[in-house]
């Protein structure tokens, strides 16, 4: 059979054993479908509502009074609000690799977790796409003006600037990530229509679900479909961080202006996304019971693609090193010096620390196969990428071609509130989708039983009326 | 003999229901060979080789996709050129107005936008999707077609259907059972 | 930011004005606190109806002065309609009329700008001999003053509103009073004098009470370390463009003074190489702290201020003029003879083309002594010239205060009369006024704000700014200069000349007919001084020329027929009698010591003594040499700062002669060792919404016998403090930004400026060349003429309605300075090379903020300028990443003032005000450029060169800035930047700059630096 792959090789399969299309379907959809909510999701669902009370709370001051309530100046004039976006768009990265590339590769046992990756696309890119907003002088001028429409003036934006190309990336990025989110749903949320027992939820699924009804030629297109905005989200997620990394390298400044930094900005953002992936899995997997469906294998698989990802980023560090020496550009080389013995020397080496030195953990596979090891490193993989925009942003601006406009730049209370405001955001975007849609793709998970695989593995056969045992072993 | 005129009757089809993906795929085969052409399978997953299967022969999705590319990529070239160069042209720290290095990231964005779009539009469209009401929804136990049930039906205003001939022959599949699907 | 108790204590006051409210107000110490925290945004508690009742008064007034066609004044009543517009007066069209900002009692000569009857910027007089269309920081910073919201606003009787008439009244039957005892109770106190009629009317009341006294006392001006010896008899007037050697003995003769621009104009004439191998001067400074001057200096000689009489006198013995006898014995440092020698034989190499100049902090022996020198040297009657004082008070201020005091303290004062200063706040400390003058029965202060001599005075007069009074004052060179207001009154205030007028019975007469009455006396040759003022045919004709000029020609001591006003026998004008007698009648004067750690006074450089502390501009400009902004500290040393275990920013105490006062410590690179520089001027506890205890007070440690230096200070260290500085890093990093060379290097290799940094040539690019028919505006900036005094800045403030942001947000590094002048040091640490850069937008013709704008705010001109869209900008700041220079500035929050009324009469209606969030920066005063091209056009023409002045081109003392059109192939502009010297910073990012500069050229003495070590290395420190 096809699929005896997966019994033959030593790796924990991707789906628990003894499992049937019925069990699958009722063990994710017992998740949302029933009137008892862990206390655990109240616990993180309150304490993701409070941050987001903060972000409120911080976005009206903001509005009211400007942005000089944040310590940027001149001429740190972008700081913790573009750290933060990239920081946040980046994490989005991993949800579109998983749906998109891993399935044009073939690789099934994304499927367990594409789902709740793709949604943590969506919000993470929510989080990120507040921050170009708020941290102009006048969000409500830029917050459309940045959009080429027709106005009196006829005024239209600068399609040189990095930051328009910013608009149009992100913002296709959020358009498309949510269409094929919104496809692979379609088919589990006529499950949930059929399964739902309460009147309302069933005509919301219901509605949702457009009336899907599973008809083979629906099933045909629809896989087309499917296929085509995979093919389209790949180019669109390596173009996304190469654009947003277009705003620093377009730029004069020295730690800016670098050829590296599409590639090295890339890796960076699945390095940083599958960071979260994991961050978010680990305990999902323990907090819902889905163990059999999110399996050691997907541990070990995705702490694998951090682990090399984090290496082409550890490459990226040492070409801008390479660079700034070989440039023999006065400029360049006193950026370097200032970026590890300057007065920010220290986010560079904890940098080093959090993105090189704790992620060779991942070579051992004891340690891949250590649930706590993992998430820890995870823990510094997201860290560390924060740091590093930081030491991107920062260091380049503090200290650029004069030195008589050198200054130091020091956050305020609101540059923290703002931050961890949106990571509150993105809590309760992430749980309030948990507790409504399934978080793994059930019809997807179908599909790996071995009776679903064998439809493949014997199609355009004759006469096997006899096979009789239609119930999975 | 009163359902011997089907198109009067308030009576869609037969729908026999099947235990697995492989007895699905075997009937169909069957019921193709047999002749019918207004037949359909529904499945809680995609079964590979089920088109081939119930003769689904229609390629329209990628067509619709690559034109939706065609005018993204024309509409976001032309926005910026235009804009750039004819409508309000700017000196623009000493660049040229038709900068095209720089107006390829745009371009590129609107083409993957506007072709994605197509792609979910086309095919709920060929779709007929959005549906909320179909025939088949009223077979009692076609709840299950979403869950882990397989279904075949036979519409009735198919030119080879007899109701007594086809249930005999759909019986002779094995189905778990055979029902008739109201309207 | 919370005003609501604020408010609730404004709402809660009834009947009085609201001005009144706040001087009560600010006596709390909450509220204290509140200006303190509040200084920068000028007072949201204007939203009170009464601060709107206060802006239709004001609004009255500006209408009531469009109908003003001429230089006269009219009554505030007549209001000319429009339906018949009065002529010369176009609306959106500036009129200028000449007039003069009285400082020290100097006139700075001023051409003031005014729309629709309000002024709203102050510029040099070009005519001038004391301006020639230059000013200092204090000329440009006038307007501000003007219509400082803080000015009191009535006459005040013991601390409740009065009137003008009613203050006449009762102070004539105080003076009749006196009339018994021929006014032997009556004293009048006043800052320098220089005004003939001013001190005409004074004189007139004096003879009308013989028995009173005449004091004066000014904290800067006047004010000598006389330690005994009597001050000199004439005053110096220096013709530096005449001298080929340059000694400064103590002397900021560039950066301060009322002869500052005038020096700054003809010195720099001399350092302006046009061509290699052209010759320039050469100067020498000698002085303890670095000031503008030393930072021009071809060798500067760090030496404590005690010890500059000991070398002073060594100089003079080396050119043969009198041997060092009698100078006090110091420690000279070992190299000093070396210096002496190298100097004097420069100085007997350039008799007669040479010039000695001595500090007017530095005692009268060493002023002494440097005439002795000129003389010796043949320099007197060509390079400096000796005449009679143009002061009509003594010279030494102390010695008068003193007097005073004693008098006072001796209940023989009954009624004091303080015109203008703020003798409370300023007075030498071991003199105790402030408890002295509560034992004079009667006291009456002119000033502008209720200030701390006014809170002690009975009457309190409110005085008219200069600009909104009639009077004539003389500058430095002896020049007599005539004062025309532009406006009316904004409060109703009076000018001195007009109080002692009105004691004099003269009440009912107007400013200008008291001064124009005695200039026809004067031209009749009817006056105590003696004027030969050429007439033409009729007075009238020559007093409206003077008034359309501003002075008074041929009384110009730089004049051929220099005419200074021949002293009549005695000497009486000076009021020798009147004014206090011989040095040290009460008090005890012990001579400063010369031992111990020194402590130098000196006036702040911005806020001079505190009489501008109110004046956001000037607390916010950054103070020349240290960009510290909103402080005064102690500058020391690195030796003497790390022998004592301190660096910038400790927060020290300084313990001096018994008394105590804390600040904070400045490392100062080039200060001499063992010594320690403060500046008097700031934590002034009464000086408004902005001053108000800002900073540290020196005055608490200022004694009469030694104003200006003396030994005995000790330093613990108790903390830190922060202070605001707007450039943290001087050093250039070997970054070729200031290119510096010698004047033989430049002869001997002119390349070698270039060869300093890669340019890329013109068509190093792969973009096609935007062609800049018609104009195409540019800039040069000459380093080598820049002083660094920062005239531009303030120049470019005041044009520009530039928004001031406060001290926490200048450490922040927000401050909005369009123009910000750099400074960098180089060489060792001790005595530094210095080297100014003022650093406007360089208007890239590749500009790398315009492609990185996504709403395309900021975009080329046709005249290549580097246009800022505010409407447009969304505030992204990515262009200010995005420029190497660093020269935008982005309002990060609401900066501008749209609350305060008198504000809005100040602006230039020319330049937006920028709201909250946009990004705003140099524009090479476009609307200036747009205005002369309307002209143009209408008169069909094109553009001269030198029509436009940027504002920053108009003001700058020593002419470095130059814009121009750079098609013109002989616009000065383009003349420059054919020099061998000019290049571009940061050209090699082909950014294209438009601003380029012109390298620095020194001209060091071989004898003092060998040849190896002339290219000025930078240092890193």
């Amino acid at each position: 059979m096809a699929d005896t792959s997966y019994h033959v090789d030593k790796r924990p399969p991707v789906i628990g054993p003894g499992h049937t299309f019925k069990t699958i379907t009722d063990k994710i959809g017992s998740i949302v479908l029933t009137p008892h909510t862990p206390m655990a999701w109240f616990v993180v669902t309150f304490i993701g509502f409070n941050l987001l009370l903060v972000l409120t709370v911080s976005l009206v001051y903001l509005l009211l009074k400007g942005v000089g309530i944040w310590g940027t100046n001149i001429p740190v004039g972008w700081a913790f609000p573009i750290i933060n976006f990239v920081w946040w768009i980046g994490i989005g990265h991993a949800g579109t690799l998983i749906s998109a590339i891993l399935l044009l590769f073939k690789q099934d046992w994304r499927t367990s977790i594409n789902r709740f990756a793709e949604a943590m696309t969506l919000f993470a890119v929510a989080c990120a796409a507040i921050f170009p907003i708020i941290h102009t002088g006048r969000p409500w001028l830029a917050a459309y003006w940045l959009f080429p429409y027709p106005n009196t003036m006829s005024l239209w934006p600068n399609f040189k600037s990095p930051l328009i190309w910013d608009v149009f990336a992100v913002s296709t990025y959020a358009i498309v990530s949510l269409l094929f989110w919104y496809t692979g749903l379609i088919p589990d949320l006529a499950t949930f229509r059929d399964k739902a027992k309460h009147n309302i939820s069933k005509r919301i699924y219901g509605v949702l679900a457009l009336g899907w009804r599973g008809s083979a030629r629906h099933w045909e297109r629809y896989e087309k479909a499917t296929l085509l905005l995979a093919g389209l989200s790949t180019p669109l997620v390596l173009s996304v961080h190469t654009v947003v990394s277009f705003d620093f390298a377009v730029a004069v400044l020295p730690g800016w202006h670098a050829t590296i930094f599409p590639p090295y900005f890339v890796a960076g953002a699945v390095y940083a996304g599958f960071a979260m992936v994991l961050t978010l899995a680990i305990p999902l997997r323990k907090l819902y019971g889905v163990e059999d469906f999110i399996t050691m294998r997907h541990i070990d698989n995705m702490a694998k693609v951090m682990l090399v990802t984090g290496l082409i980023v550890v490459y990226g560090y040492a070409c801008e090193m390479f660079y700034g020496w070989y440039s023999a550009n006065q400029y360049e080389r006193f950026m370097l010096i200032n970026r590890t013995t300057g007065p920010y020397g220290w986010s560079y080496w904890m940098l080093l620390l959090c993105n090189f030195i704790v992620p060779q953990l991942m070579w051992s596979r004891r340690m891949r196969h250590n649930l706590l090891a993992v998430f820890i490193v995870a823990m510094f993989v997201n860290v560390g990428m924060w740091l590093e925009r930081f030491v991107i942003v920062v260091t380049s601006l503090h200290r650029d071609f004069l030195p008589s406009s050198w200054d130091m730049y020091y956050p305020t209370v609101w540059d923290f509130s703002t931050f961890f405001g949106t990571i509150g955001l993105f809590l309760t975007l992430f749980f309030l989708f948990v507790r409504v849609l399934p978080m793994i793709a059930i019809f997807e998970m179908r599909m790996l039983l071995p009776t679903a695989a064998t439809a493949h593995g014997e199609a355009g056969e004759v006469g096997i009326v006899e096979d009789e045992n239609g119930e999975v072993r | 003999m009163a359902h011997q005129t089907p198109a009067a009757s308030p009576f869609y089809g037969l729908m026999a229901e099947f235990p697995s993906a492989d007895a699905l795929l075997t009937a169909a085969r069957r019921v193709r060979d047999a002749g019918y052409t207004k037949f359909d399978t529904f499945s809680p997953f995609p079964i590979h080789g089920m088109g081939e299967a119930i003769g689904f022969k229609e390629k329209s999705v990628a067509p619709i996709v690559l034109v939706g590319g065609i005018v993204g990529l024309l509409a976001g070239y032309g926005l910026e050129y235009w804009t750039s160069v004819i409508a309000y042209p700017l000196n623009i720290g000493g660049r040229p107005y038709h900068s095209w290095p720089m107006f390829v990231p745009p371009a590129f964005e609107t083409t993957i936008l506007f072709a994605s779009i197509s792609a979910l539009v086309g095919m709920l469209a060929l779709n007929g999707l959005p549906q909320p009401y179909h025939p088949v929804f009223n077979a009692p136990k076609f709840s299950m077609a979403s869950q882990d049930s397989f279904f075949l039906v036979i519409e009735a205003d198919d030119p080879k259907f007899d109701a007594g001939e086809t249930r005999r022959m759909l019986d002779s599949l094995q189905p778990r059972e055979v029902v008739d699907v109201a309207h | 930011m919370d005003f609501s108790e604020i408010r609730t204590r404004l709402e809660g006051l009834d009947g009085r004005t609201y001005w009144r409210s706040l001087d009560e107000l600010s006596g709390t110490p909450e509220f204290q606190e509140f200006l303190h925290r509040e200084f920068p945004s000028q007072a949201a508690e204007f939203t009170d109806p009464k601060g709107r009742r206060d802006f239709l008064r004001l609004m009255g007034a500006s209408i009531a002065l469009a109908g003003a066609t001429a230089c006269t004044r009219q009554p505030a009543e007549k209001i000319v309609p429009y339906v018949r517009q009065p002529e010369e007066l176009v609306p959106g069209r500036p009129l200028f009329y000449a007039t003069a900002m009285p400082l020290g009692g100097y006139g700075m000569p001023l051409l003031a700008e005014s729309h629709m009857g309000r002024p709203t910027k102050t510029e040099g007089n070009p005519e001038h001999p004391a301006s020639l269309g230059a000013t200092d920081i204090y000329g440009q910073a006038a307007i501000l003053d003007l219509y400082d919201p803080d000015r009191s606003r009535t006459v005040l009787d013991r601390g409740d509103v009065s009137t003008w008439s009613t203050f006449v009244t009762a102070f004539r039957n105080q003076l009749n009073a006196q009339a018994a005892t021929q006014g032997a109770g009556l004293r009048i106190l006043t800052e320098q004098v220089t005004s003939p009629t001013l001190a005409d009317q004074i004189q007139t009341l004096l003879q009308a009470y013989p028995g009173a006294k005449w004091h004066q006392w000014d904290p800067v001006f006047g004010v000598m370390q006389t330690s005994g010896s009597a001050v000199p008899a004439e005053q110096a007037t220096y013709r530096l463009d005449q001298a080929d050697i340059v000694v400064s003995l103590d002397a900021d003769f560039l950066g301060f003074g009322p002869a500052a621009v005038r020096a700054q104009k003809d010195f720099a004439k001399r350092r302006r190489v046009d061509h290699p191998g052209a010759d320039m001067n050469r100067l020498y400074v000698v002085e303890p702290t670095l000031t503008v001057t030393g930072g021009k200096a071809d060798h500067r000689l760090p030496l404590k201020a005690r010890d500059v009489h000991a070398f002073a006198a060594a100089l003079a013995g080396a050119v043969g003029a009198g041997s060092s006898a009698g100078a006090p014995g110091a420690e000279l440092p070992a190299d000093a003879a070396k210096w002496i020698s190298a100097i004097a034989t420069d100085l007997q190499a350039h008799r007669g083309k040479s010039v000695i100049i001595a500090g007017d902090k530095q005692p009268p022996a060493v002023h002494a002594i440097a005439r002795a020198m000129n003389e010796a040297l043949g320099n007197a009657g060509t390079t400096v010239t000796y005449g009679a004082p143009v002061a009509r008070t003594n010279a030494d201020g102390v010695a008068s205060l003193r007097e005073l005091v004693g008098d006072m303290a001796a209940g023989r004062v009954e009624v004091l009369l303080i015109l203008g200063g703020n003798p409370v706040f300023t007075a030498p400390i071991d003199l105790g006024f402030a408890h002295q003058l509560q034992k004079v029965a009667l006291r009456a202060h002119l000033s502008q704000t209720v200030d701390e001599t006014s809170d002690l005075c009975h009457w309190h007069i409110n005085e008219a700014h200069f600009l909104e009074a009639w009077g004539d004052i003389r500058s430095f060179d002896g020049t007599v200069t005539l004062q025309q207001p532009l406006i009316a009154p904004l409060y109703g205030g009076k000018s001195a000349l007009e109080v002692i007028a009105a004691l004099n019975g003269q009440g009912d007469k107007s400013g200008l007919d008291l001064v124009r009455d005695y200039w026809m006396r004067g031209v009749a040759g009817q006056t105590a001084d003696s004027w030969n003022v050429t007439v033409g045919e009729t007075f009238d004709k020559t007093w409206r020329q003077a008034l359309h000029d501003g002075f008074i020609a041929g009384t110009s001591a730089f004049d051929a027929a220099a005419s200074a006003p021949v002293a009549p026998a005695g000497a009486a004008p000076t009021a020798a009698p009147a004014v206090a007698g011989p040095v040290g009648t009460s008090g005890t004067t012990q001579a400063p010591s010369m031992t111990g750690l020194e402590i130098i006074f000196r006036p702040d450089p911005t806020i001079l003594d505190g009489r501008f502390a109110n004046n956001g501009w000037l607390q916010e400009l950054p103070k020349p040499l240290t960009k510290i902004t909103w402080d005064a500290v102690a500058y020391m040393s690195a030796h003497t700062a790390e022998r004592l275990g301190l660096q910038s920013r400790d927060l020290v105490t300084l313990s001096y002669r018994g008394r105590q006062q804390q600040m904070p410590v400045w490392v100062q690179p080039g200060h001499v060792d063992e010594s320690v520089t403060v500046h008097f001027g700031y934590g002034r506890p009464k000086a408004g919404r902005v001053g108000s205890n800002v900073g540290f007070n020196a005055f608490t440690l200022r004694h009469a016998d030694a104003p200006w230096f003396d030994g005995g200070l000790e330093i613990s260290k108790t903390g830190t403090y922060d202070i605001s500085t707007t450039q943290v890093h001087h050093s250039m990093e070997g970054r070729h930004l200031v290119r510096a060379v010698t004047r033989e290097q430049y002869a001997a290799h002119p390349e070698s400026v270039h060869a300093m940094a890669h340019t890329p040539a013109p068509d190093m690019t792969l973009y096609p060349k935007f062609e800049y028919n018609g104009y195409k505006w540019g800039m040069a900036i000459d380093t080598a003429t820049c002083t660094g005094c920062s005239v531009c800045i303030i120049a470019c403030q005041s044009e520009n309605n530039i928004a001031i942001v406060g001290k926490e947000y200048v450490g922040r590094g927000r401050e909005m300075h369009w123009l910000r002048v750099d400074t960098y040091y180089a060489g060792n640490i001790d005595t530094p090379e210095t080297y100014h850069q003022p650093v406007p937008c360089m208007q890239c013709e590749n500009a790398p903020c315009e492609q990185v704008c996504p709403v395309a705010a900021t975009t080329h001109s046709a005249e290549g300028l580097n246009d800022m869209v505010y409407n447009r900008c969304v505030g992204t700041r990515y262009c200010s990443n995005n420029c190497p220079y660093k020269v935008r500035r982005f309002n990060f929050l609401l900066y501008s003032d749209y609350s305060t009324p008198s504000f809005d009469m100040m602006r230039n209606p020319d330049v937006t005000v920028r709201s909250r969030g946009v990004m705003e920066k140099c524009t090479y005063c476009v609307q200036r450029i747009n205005h002369v091209r309307g002209d143009a056009k209408t008169e069909g023409r094109s553009i001269r060169d030198g029509e436009i002045q940027t504002a920053c081109e108009q003001a700058c003392p020593s002419d470095a800035i130059v814009f121009g059109d750079l098609n013109d192939p002989n616009s000065r502009v383009s003349k420059l930047k054919a020099q061998e010297r000019n290049y571009g910073i940061l050209e090699d990012l082909n950014t294209r700059p438009r601003t380029t500069y012109l390298a620095a050229v020194r001209n060091p003495n071989p004898a003092l630096e060998p040849a190896a070590t002339q290219t000025s290395q930078p240092a890193r420190h």
